[in-house]
């Protein structure tokens, strides 16, 4: 690899660390931002000369720290009227290199930065923006791209999630056991959320490397808290779905379904180290529901072929999900797996109450025109079937859904019996 | 005589590879593979997933501690390996229980492996991804 390479690897990888420390000693994002961004320009003299630091973090932590320092000061002196704000939280600038860089502390910070960019007081799409920029450090016009809209717009969004995190006021103390458990959930959420925009985008989009970041974040956080169960099963979840990506779009980027990939396109290496990770998390004996997910996406994992997939064992870990996180969305994927094991009358009972809850929802009507199907109900499951397209996000989806029901439907002419969902 | 060479590197960067960064590199790594092979000189060779995925048992008490993550200490050296096949995590543990009794001290730490070469001194046998054993 070229020394450039190794360079910018090693910048991205230090970035969450340095970043954390240098938000703790100015207790601002856009100091800290600012002060890696000149850490990383002088890395990028020095290293090449001087050969790369033994600990690439505390170098950019030390030279940032240093380079804000000297700006504040600077624009102090040209400031008629100087912010002591600024400066009177910089109490343990002096405090000796070993203090500042032990674990425990770059364990909090990094907790922090990370927290910060999940916090619960921003929605979901400014999590995820802020996250991309300040953790991963993406610059805003990817970010933009990923997310098909314009330089400005996202920079606006940027903005305004950074305002409204000043507000908040995150504490910056080392966090209890509690608080430390909380951030770490909200953390966990916030990664996997960054982890569904790609997962979403389709193969091939700019969006869709969100997936490959996502992970990388995860890993970052299993390092830093060895012993959750609750990371090691999001970890391991993210890394199941995420090697069928080859397998999950045909040549015209429609979605294959589960049962109808070609699961030699499979990634082994990432199936390979999630069920690792999910049989840590087991372990511990103390489930939640990125491992019951997981273990879910474990099974389809261990199915050499669709037929061979364990479904009972999916309905009854769909059931402890519904029995942690109670949602009519669990219960219609527990519906599919219950009418595997049940036939599709059981499913088909089971759902039949979801659907006030659910009538907006575009794929309870693919699953219930699915089961009617199924019981040879071609009347009934046409009008489910067309809820659902009316009910599709754009034309498109539209067009794709009926193409796919069209499929369906003539799978189950009386000539062609074969069960698919 | 035999040696072993032992790789170490950032896991963080490595683990970032892009797909085509990661296969470069392989393909790079293949040519010396595809030479030592020729010449009968290249053993059993792998690569390990990431220390996340990582559990150590103590044995230097007993019974042995299980505990999550790498083995972290500086005061012990690597002094050796097993490959072993095993249906998961717990039968794993099983066998270095085993072992464990047999040797107290130290600990070992069981990781998962990426990608495996078999020995190649007798013929071309292929790599294997762990998952598709």
């Amino acid at each position: 690899m070229s020394e450039a390479v190794w360079i910018d690897a090693a910048l991205v990888a230090a970035r969450p660390q340095a970043v954390g420390a240098l938000l703790r000693y100015f207790r601002d994002l856009d100091t800290a931002e600012e002060a890696f961004q000149d850490a990383c320009l002088r890395a990028l003299k020095s290293w090449p000369v001087n050969g790369p630091p033994r600990d690439p973090a505390a170098w950019l932590i030390l030279v940032g720290r240093n380079a804000a320092l000297d700006g504040l000061r600077r624009r102090n002196r040209q400031d008629p009227l100087p912010e002591d704000a600024a400066i009177s939280d910089l109490d343990d600038a002096e405090t000796p290199l070993a203090e500042r860089l032990d674990g425990a502390h770059y364990r909090d910070d990094i907790l922090r930065l990370l927290f910060v960019c999940g916090h619960p007081d921003l929605p979901p799409a400014q999590q995820i923006a802020l996250a991309l920029r300040i953790v991963s450090g993406l610059s805003v016009k990817q970010i933009a791209r990923a997310f098909l809209v314009s330089e400005a717009a996202m920079e606006q969004r940027i903005t305004r999630a950074k305002a409204r995190i000043a507000g908040a006021e995150v504490p910056f103390e080392a966090p209890g056991p509690a608080e430390r458990s909380e951030r770490l959930g909200a953390v966990a959420a916030m990664v996997y959320l960054v982890f569904n925009e790609g997962y979403y985008a389709g193969d091939g989009s700019v969006r869709a490397q969100l997936c490959d970041e996502a992970i990388r974040l995860a890993r970052l956080l299993l390092r830093l808290f060895q012993t959750e169960p609750e990371m090691m099963g999001l970890a391991a979840l993210m890394l199941l779905q995420h090697s069928r990506a080859a397998a999950r779009h045909d040549t015209d980027g429609e979605i294959v379904l589960l049962e109808d990939q070609d699961r030699a396109l499979w990634d082994g290496r990432m199936i390979a180290e999630g069920l690792a990770l999910l049989d840590k998390a087991m372990r511990h004996r103390r489930p939640g529901p990125y491992q019951i997910q997981a273990a879910i996406a474990a099974l389809h994992a261990r199915a050499p072929h669709p037929a061979e997939t364990d479904w009972a064992q999916i309905d009854a870990l769909y059931a402890a999900l519904e029995r942690l996180q109670p949602s009519p969305v669990v219960t219609l994927n527990r519906a599919v797996a219950f009418g595997k094991v049940h036939g599709p009358e059981a499913a088909l009972a089971m759902i039949e109450p979801l659907d006030a809850r659910l009538s907006g929802y575009v794929h309870f009507f693919g699953v219930k025109g699915g089961l009617l199907l199924q019981l040879g109900r071609a009347g009934e499951a046409r009008a489910a079937f067309d809820r659902a397209i009316a009910l599709a996000g754009s034309v498109t989806e539209a067009a794709r859904i009926r193409r796919h029901l069209d499929g369906l439907m003539r799978a189950h002419t009386p000539a062609a019996e074969g069960e698919r969902v | 005589m035999l040696y072993a060479i032992l790789c170490y590197n950032d896991e963080d960067v490595v683990w970032s590879w892009s797909k085509a960064e990661d296969e470069a590199v392989m393909a790079r790594l293949g040519v010396v593979h595809e030479r030592l092979t020729r010449e009968g000189r290249l053993g059993p060779a792998l690569r390990l997933l990431p220390t996340t995925a990582a559990t150590t048992l103590r044995k230097s008490q007993d019974p042995p501690l299980v505990i999550d993550g790498p083995f972290a200490e500086t005061k012990e050296q690597l002094l050796g390996f097993y490959l072993i096949e095993v249906a998961d995590l717990d039968e794993a543990l099983g066998v270095a229980r085993d072992l464990a009794a047999a040797n107290p001290g130290g600990a070992y730490e069981i990781r998962p492996i990426a990608l495996y070469i078999p020995d190649a001194r007798g013929g071309l046998p292929e790599a294997r991804e762990a998952s598709r054993a």
